[in-house]
């Protein structure tokens, strides 16, 4: 990249601050005017995110030099394929809950718009930062954007999740601190590639305290991403949150994800001496857990919002095992797997809501679930809607629905079946020492869990679909408007692009898998990443 | 010097993390800024403990061993301004629920 583009990088991250400041000015009754601005800046976003991607696939990570100070001493911005790839998804899943969000959801409470522009900017800023403080940093601005749309709508439900969404991301952010001052006592630097290059030199007396910093690091992480014995706070925040809320969120666990993805391969990759590969037994034994945890609450849950959440917990745990076997193939079907559920699982918080809505509150299990777990009726549920209905609505909804469950199922002809078969196909094959002596223990036992995931799924996503469906005799079609149902067919059609392009994304995620884990040239790219020649003094 | 900070962190934590598991939400958020605070600390002890030696350099530059480390200093800065608008934050959220359930049990129900 040369030139104006070279800025580019930068870009998913100072829009949305711009944007958000900008609308934090405009007080709530300008609403209309307040969607465009947010409804620009995400297309704008989408759009240098597609250009960012293009401009991602090469072996050359492109570094953006903050301040113009050199790689290890000021904080760098890295776009490789995989942060290309997730602030690609960040702004799709942006696009749609926003759109979603515009035919009502935005007026329920203040500050939506540039809560939610914040929220798009720590992401994006969390995927491309190559600086562990800077992370913490986006981490932040992530979490505390979250913190304000968790209480969109308000509520009771959603004060009480808030309280404790809120409490247990303060503590995570203290294991984060804690863990990078750490690392930072053991090795002088916070640059992720200086870490990566600093490392094996490390004295062997200092080898536990930096190992014991990356423990206490990934815990936040780990938190974040919902594994099993730290995740149980994202079974009462998902379902509280407003539905475009909960459809943007589904990219919030994938941060924590994405973090240890990075960092794991940087800091006890190969070369990292006598540290490497630490950690990787936890992490998959912690993924299988958080599967196995997600299979039995899929098969207990009644209300679709939860079977949706342990959905992500699944998903969640399948992507953490990959990354505890750190094999390329696996990783590479992971990514697929990851980008195909995130797309699913967002769809699906969206399509909930517009099932639901028809359905008589009083009568039927689900809402006896939810006031048994002590909620009371929205108050925005009764109010007035306007706009022109969406004729058909139970059929595309039913279609919809059908989708979703065979995206979540993994069940083909859509792209979560191509994405369960590299998984499975990489894991039948493993490559290197293994391959002699036939399947490792470890191996059938996550291709056992996964199996039974997607059983688990299709017995309750059935057992739910003909209850919503089939069973009321006196069915009201719901009022649903086209700009509502658009996003869910527009997320569901993106995972037949998925499966249908499905050799061309699988080479980008082979690609990806295999510069992530050996980051090398990570490495050497942000460290010797050229300054930008001093301006003349006066022009010429 | 050093013993004397480690056992200032360790009282801030303990105290930090028995106050963090009360029931009160009051009580919660005192242990969160006393959690902060200890962490704070330690993160300032990282840069190792030095007394007299500045962090900003001079422009009678003398050896790099005269300065103290500046970056967990930066690094403070920062955690406590972050730690402290959400610690802010979290006062709003607990007056709303108090607002909404007539409690200030965490889990919004006596029991």
């Amino acid at each position: 990249m040369a030139g104006w583009a070279h800025h580019l990088i930068i870009a998913p991250v100072l829009l949305p601050l711009v944007a958000g400041a900008l609308l934090a000015v405009y007080d709530e009754r300008r609403q209309f005017l307040k969607g465009l601005i947010n409804l620009f800046s995400t297309l704008a976003n989408l759009a240098i995110a597609i250009t960012l991607l293009q401009a991602a696939d090469t072996d050359a990570p492109g570094v953006y030099l903050l301040g113009n100070w050199p790689a290890p001493f000021g904080i760098v911005l890295v776009l490789d394929r995989l942060s290309a790839m997730l602030v690609l998804l960040t702004a799709v899943l942006a696009t749609a809950s926003l759109i979603f969000s515009m035919a009502r959801w935005h007026t329920v409470g203040h500050h939506f718009h540039t809560l939610f522009q914040f929220l798009v900017m720590g992401v994006n800023g969390a995927f491309l930062t190559g600086d562990l403080f800077n992370l913490f940093v986006f981490f932040e601005v992530m979490l505390a954007s979250s913190y304000g749309l968790l209480l969109h709508g308000s509520g009771p439900r959603r004060v009480q999740a808030s309280l404790h969404y809120v409490v247990i991301n303060l503590t995570a952010a203290f294991f984060f601190l804690v863990g990078v001052a750490l690392i930072y006592g053991v090795t002088g630097t916070l640059n992720m590639a200086d870490l990566a290059a600093r490392i094996p030199a490390l004295a062997a007396e200092n080898r536990v305290l930096l190992e014991v910093g990356a423990a206490i690091l990934a815990i936040a992480f780990l938190v974040k991403a919902a594994m099993w014995p730290l995740g149980f706070w994202l079974l009462s925040a998902y379902p509280a949150a407003a539905p475009p809320v909960a459809a943007i969120f589904a990219i919030l666990s994938k941060v924590g994800l994405y973090a240890l993805l990075r960092l794991r391969p940087l800091l006890f990759g190969g070369e990292a001496g006598d540290a490497a590969g630490y950690g990787g037994t936890l992490l998959f034994a912690g993924g299988l857990a958080t599967i196995a945890f997600g299979i039995l609450g899929v098969l207990a849950s009644q209300a679709m919002t939860r079977i949706a959440s342990f959905s992500l917990m699944i998903s969640s745990g399948t992507v953490l095992a990959a990354i505890g076997l750190s094999d390329t193939q696996v990783t590479s079907g992971s990514l697929f797997y990851l980008a195909s559920s995130t797309l699913t699982i967002s769809a699906f918080f969206l399509l909930i809501e517009l099932i639901e809505r028809g359905q008589n509150p009083g009568a039927d299990l689900i809402a006896v679930t939810a006031e048994a777990m002590g909620a009371e009726p929205d108050a925005e549920d009764t109010a007035t809607e306007g706009g022109i209905g969406f004729p058909g609505t139970l059929a595309i909804l039913g279609a919809c629905f059908v989708a979703c469950a065979l995206l979540l199922i993994g069940l083909p002809p859509l792209s979560g079946f191509v994405a369960k078969l590299a998984l499975l196909a990489a894991l039948f094959a493993p490559a290197g020492e293994g391959a002699a002596a036939g399947l490792s223990a470890a191996n059938w036992a996550f291709i056992v869990l996964l199996l039974l995931s997607g059983v688990a799924t299709l017995m309750t996503l059935s057992r739910v679909g003909i209850r919503a469906f089939w069973a009321p005799v006196d069915a009201v079609a719901p009022r649903v408007l086209a700009v509502e149902v658009a996003p869910v067919v527009a997320l569901l059609l993106l995972t037949l692009v998925l499966a249908v392009k499905g050799g061309a994304v699988m080479q980008y995620m082979d690609e990806t898998a295999r510069s992530v884990l050996t980051p090398s040239a990570y490495v050497e790219d942000v460290l010797s990443a050229p300054r930008v020649p001093p301006a003349k003094a006066g022009l010429q | 010097m050093a013993l004397l900070l480690a056992t200032c962190i360790g009282i801030l934590a303990g105290s930090g993390v028995w106050l963090l598991l009360r029931p009160r939400t009051y009580q919660v958020v005192i242990g969160l800024s006393l959690c902060a605070l200890a962490v704070n600390l330690f993160i300032f002890s990282m840069g190792r403990l030095r007394s007299g030696a500045p962090p900003v350099l001079s422009s009678t530059a003398g050896a790099l061993a005269d300065y103290a480390d500046p970056v967990p200093q930066a690094l403070v800065l920062t955690a406590i301004v972050i730690g402290f608008a959400t610690t802010a934050l979290l006062l709003v959220v607990l007056l709303a629920a108090r607002g909404f359930t007539g409690t200030d049990h965490v889990d919004g129900q006596e029991r």
